[in-house]
């Protein structure tokens, strides 16, 4: 018996009780209702779902941002205009964090800025280098492909957990390194080399999935353009930079998008990882906004909503900018 | 091509690499290929493979500086007239020849030792002179203690994780089925608004809108309950866009014709439509269990109370729970890691075919 085939077996039999039940009363639905609202019906769960976890909370947050003290109810909090948006931006200098009220808000945006363009810049040169790799002719393509797509199946606090235990004072790679003859170090403990692990753990976890994407792109990338470029005898570099990155640029925009908008999002790896520190040296947007919403008392949720329509908008400006700039790009 | 996932273990490495492409010559950018594989293959698998061979020493050898590449344990030896078993250890004796000898106690850089086949007759052993005797040695009973350890409150986590998986990923599958049928093969006004409020939600990332979501599920009265974990989730624009792309490769007749038979519209979607989308349901199954089974932040900030924890924050917390127990803590790991490293290697290629048409779409 094949895998898909107990897969669907055994999900007809969790479903099939219900489903027992669903159909007489769906049938009545539809007498009540008539064929032509059928497809309201088929769309009112998932809707409303949509409607009060999505949609809903996007007004609800603007509401919070602009609405003060530590209740958690909209009715109980009284309006404050843009008191929130004003601690968030009282700053004597913004290139000094210490200068502000919130200091940690202007230090986890420091860090979001640094982390994100080193993080993606490197995300999408080891993805692509992996696909590139695992796209030629060689012996064992599944295996390989398995191999770097693993850890993508992690959990995040599995990934912090084992990366943890290989960085700690005993780790095994201070274990190495002592083993070489060098001095071993605290790595979690300075807040440079706790940031280059951060990235660099980040990118273990998620590369796979971009890899996976960008390979999809370069085997749809077809043959014969291979095949005329080897009969020009064309160098394995001019072939990469002037048939497959251009033929890539689609693709590598979607994995550009999407790693910026994971990476912004970093959360559970660094939390658990180093919690934010040393000090605040990994401390990113959305920890913040936990941090300030939901971690210390009193919970001051508008500043944590504040924050994350702040977040919200630069990504969705972000994402905007890219699609306007590809439009036009592919317009030449 | 086919993708075992394994190597067969047959070929030894060095004809693995040697074999030649087609009937060309190798270049350099062969050898370059198969060098950065290598490289990226130890990168990317030794760590969980340090973590599960740690996992299985004692917490003597866990503490070791160096650590020690296999699980390594003293060996001890029942000696008469002691109750517990003493450890083993060779001992340099001044006349420079190796003895072995159980030791009793020590005193700072001092050592009581007995002679096992002589346990009447104490020796004082200067630390420095002896090594203990080790054997290779798997620690079962981490894995012993920690299911079996504090009332066997794992397995409550167990069960929380599960539960939320498994429920979520049916009222996943079936919502956004539904939604995917209604959105694909029905012509209505309003079909577009519907489509786009709901792939709007994609644009939404979940970290932006933690308050609110807080707020909606504390006044459904659901903090601390796995329904709280549950709620949130369940309607993934993907789900529904990939699902809406399948079923619009269905052919319409199919339904018409069951529609002459009078068979009513669920029974069409359930009977006809779902089916025929299984590939399609496979994928965003796997996505659900995936993502559902390894949440953390919207967990975190709903289950506030230990008992409704699931694995993961029972893991992210472990460390506060007993000071740190790192062979508990390793064990843990591994387990939690483990599900998805076995559901990994059957549905590798439904994940990759999905990812790829979605990232690519």
């Amino acid at each position: 018996m094949s895998v898909r085939t107990q897969f669907a077996s055994s999900a007809a039999v969790i479903l099939a009780l219900p489903a027992r039940l669903i159909e007489p009363f769906m049938s009545g639905v539809q007498k009540l209702v008539g064929i032509k609202r059928m497809p309201w019906v088929f769309l009112a769960p998932n809707l409303t779902a949509v409607v009060l976890f999505a949609l809903l909370p996007v007004f609800i947050n603007i509401f919070y941002s602009v609405s003060g003290s530590d209740r958690l109810y909209p009715w109980d909090r009284p309006l404050v205009g843009g008191a929130n948006y004003q601690t968030l931006f009282d700053c004597g200098n913004y290139f000094d964090p210490s200068t502000c009220s919130r200091d940690l808000f202007w230090r986890a945006l420091g860090n979001t800025m640094v982390f994100v363009p080193i993080q993606v810049v490197c995300m999408i040169v080891v993805a692509l280098l992996t696909a590139l790799c695992l796209n030629r002719d060689i012996r064992g393509r599944g295996f390989f492909r398995g191999i770097f797509f693993f850890p993508v199946m992690l959990s995040p606090v599995v990934v912090a957990l084992t990366w943890q235990w290989i960085l700690q004072r005993n780790g095994a790679l201070n274990g190495l390194i002592s083993y070489v003859g060098l001095t071993p170090v605290n790595w979690l403990v300075f807040p440079n080399t706790a940031f280059f692990w951060s990235v660099f753990i980040t990118v273990w976890a998620h590369m796979g999935f971009y890899t996976i994407i960008l390979l999809a792109g370069l085997q749809a990338i077809p043959r014969d353009v291979y095949e005329a470029a080897r009969m020009d005898s064309a160098t394995p570099t001019r072939v990469f930079f002037k048939i497959t990155l251009p033929l890539l640029k689609p693709v590598l925009l979607v994995v550009f998008i999407l790693a910026v908008i994971r990476s912004v999002q970093t959360f559970d790896e660094l939390y658990v990882l180093t919690g934010g520190g040393p000090g605040s040296a990994t401390m990113l947007m959305v920890q913040y906004i936990y941090e300030v919403g939901f971690a210390s008392q009193p919970r001051n949720f508008g500043l944590a909503a504040a924050a994350s329509l702040l977040l919200g908008l630069a990504l969705l400006i972000f994402t905007g900018i890219q699609m306007r700039i590809s439009r036009g790009g592919n317009n030449d | 091509m086919t993708d075992t996932g394994l190597v067969r273990s047959g070929a030894s490495v060095t004809d693995f690499v040697l074999r030649r492409r087609g009937r060309k010559k190798r270049d350099w950018t062969d050898w370059l290929t198969y060098l950065y594989l290598l490289i990226g293959m130890v990168i990317m698998f030794t760590p969980v493979l340090w973590v599960v061979v740690s996992s299985f020493k004692t917490p003597a050898n866990l503490t070791e500086f160096p650590p020690t590449l296999l699980p390594y344990a003293a060996e001890t030896i029942m000696v008469d007239g002691y109750d517990n078993p003493l450890p083993l250890f060779d001992v340099v004796t001044q006349s420079g020849e190796t003895v072995r000898l159980a030791q009793l106690r020590r005193v700072g850089i001092q050592a009581q030792m007995v002679d096992p086949a002589n346990p009447t007759e104490r020796i004082t052993v200067p630390v420095a002179n002896a090594t203990p005797v080790r054997q290779v040695y798997l620690a079962f009973e981490n894995y012993t203690n920690l299911l079996e350890g504090s009332g066997g409150q794992i397995w409550r986590h167990v069960f929380n994780s599960l539960f939320i998986t498994v429920v979520a990923t049916i009222i996943t599958l079936v919502m956004n089925s539904m939604a995917a049928f209604a959105l694909s093969k029905y012509r209505f006004r309003g079909s577009n608004v519907a489509l786009v409020s709901i792939l709007a939600t994609l644009m939404i990332p979940a970290t932006v809108v933690l308050v609110p979501t807080y707020m909606i599920v504390a006044q459904l009265g659901l903090v601390g309950n796995l329904w709280g974990v549950i709620l949130p989730t369940v309607a993934t624009p993907t789900g529904v866009f990939l699902l809406r792309q399948y079923m619009l490769t269905i052919p319409d007749e199919l339904i018409e014709a069951a529609r002459m038979d009078h068979a009513s519209e669920w029974r069409i979607f359930w009977r006809i439509i779902l089916p025929l989308s299984s590939p399609a349901l496979a994928v965003v199954a796997i996505f659900s269990i995936l993502s559902r089974w390894n949440d953390f932040l919207l967990p975190l900030v709903v289950l506030t109370r230990r008992e409704s924890y699931t694995l993961q924050l029972a893991l992210a917390s472990f460390q506060t729970e007993y000071g740190i127990r790192y062979e508990i803590l390793l064990a843990m790991t591994t387990l939690t890691a483990l599900p998805l490293a076995f559901a990994f290697i059957f549905l590798q290629r439904y994940i990759t075919s999905g990812i790829a048409s979605t990232g690519i779409k």
